[in-house]
């Protein structure tokens, strides 16, 4: 699993005490934030779309396999870790191997219209609303 | 020993608080600090930081890397909120071992490589033993 940052914020007004924080996490137990699912995933929708955005850095499409299956999505990869002899790791934060995170869908999704874009390690998956799941605007007649 | 070559800087506060004009979160990138035979090497993450907003500067000892993402709109309707987005900003001590001057930076999805090379004197040289 790979570490991600949520809810590890480095408030600027903080700064000095959250660095302290942090660095105690990653000294003390590299166990504790592996456990953490990855990749962290924010979605939000308007009328027309949902939209999952998760951090994906180092990696290419050919990394990532995006599936829409009923109202599951699933994001799945694996970062690899770099194949390299004679070096000597002296931290290792960022995480590597494989991953997986299925969500449900809130609403159903036109599965054949799924978009992906992969831009500076950010994957953005835009579900177009089904017909039937989109917000319509209700016209009232005068009686 | 390489602690003596690159140290994450502990407290950054003091460097930090100058240069802090824009609004928001900043957050640590995580990072692997590797050492080859003539180099160090630190790997960050800074997903969503676009090449020209990365700046890394290094002075008196200092290396300071931060990336700028830009603000994301905060009207929309959240489902789901896992991570938060801001600016990432880490600095790292580096010692005397490093040849400052030749420290190099590529970028490549999302991720921040710096090279350091080590000077001369600290490489390890095969000692030739001549039978007397």
């Amino acid at each position: 699993m790979l570490a991600n940052r949520y809810g590890l914020p480095m408030v600027d007004r903080f700064g000095r005490e959250m660095d302290r924080l942090l660095h105690t996490f990653f000294d003390g137990a590299m166990v504790a934030p592996r456990t953490r699912l990855f990749p962290a995933v924010n979605v939000w929708e308007d009328g027309d779309n949902l939209y999952a955005e998760a951090e994906v850095p180092g990696m290419s499409m050919n990394d990532l396999e995006i599936l829409v299956v009923g109202d599951e999505l699933t994001i799945k990869g694996r970062r690899n870790a770099p194949a390299e002899e004679k070096v000597a790791y002296h931290r290792q934060e960022r995480g590597c191997g494989e991953f997986a995170r299925v969500l449900t869908l809130p609403v159903p999704v036109n599965a054949d219209r799924v978009e992906a874009t992969l831009k500076d390690g950010v994957l953005t998956v835009t579900l177009p609303k089904a017909e039937e799941a989109k917000p319509r605007k209700i016209n009232i007649r005068n009686a | 020993m390489v602690s003596d070559l690159v140290n994450e800087k502990r407290d950054t506060a003091t460097v930090t608080r100058a240069e802090r004009t824009r609004e928001g979160r900043t957050y640590l990138p995580y990072c692997d600090i590797l050492e080859r035979e003539n180099e160090l090497l630190i790997h960050a993450d800074l997903p969503g930081v676009r090449t020209e907003d990365i700046d890394i500067n290094y002075e008196r000892g200092l290396l300071t890397l931060q990336g700028r993402v830009d603000p994301r709109r905060e009207d929309r309707r959240f489902l789901m909120r896992e991570y938060g987005v801001g600016d990432y900003h880490r600095s790292f001590e580096v010692g005397e071992g490093i040849d400052a001057s030749r420290i190099e930076a590529e970028v490549k999805d999302g991720v921040l490589t710096l090279h350091l090379p080590k000077t001369e004197s600290i490489r390890p040289r095969k000692i030739a033993v001549r039978s007397a």
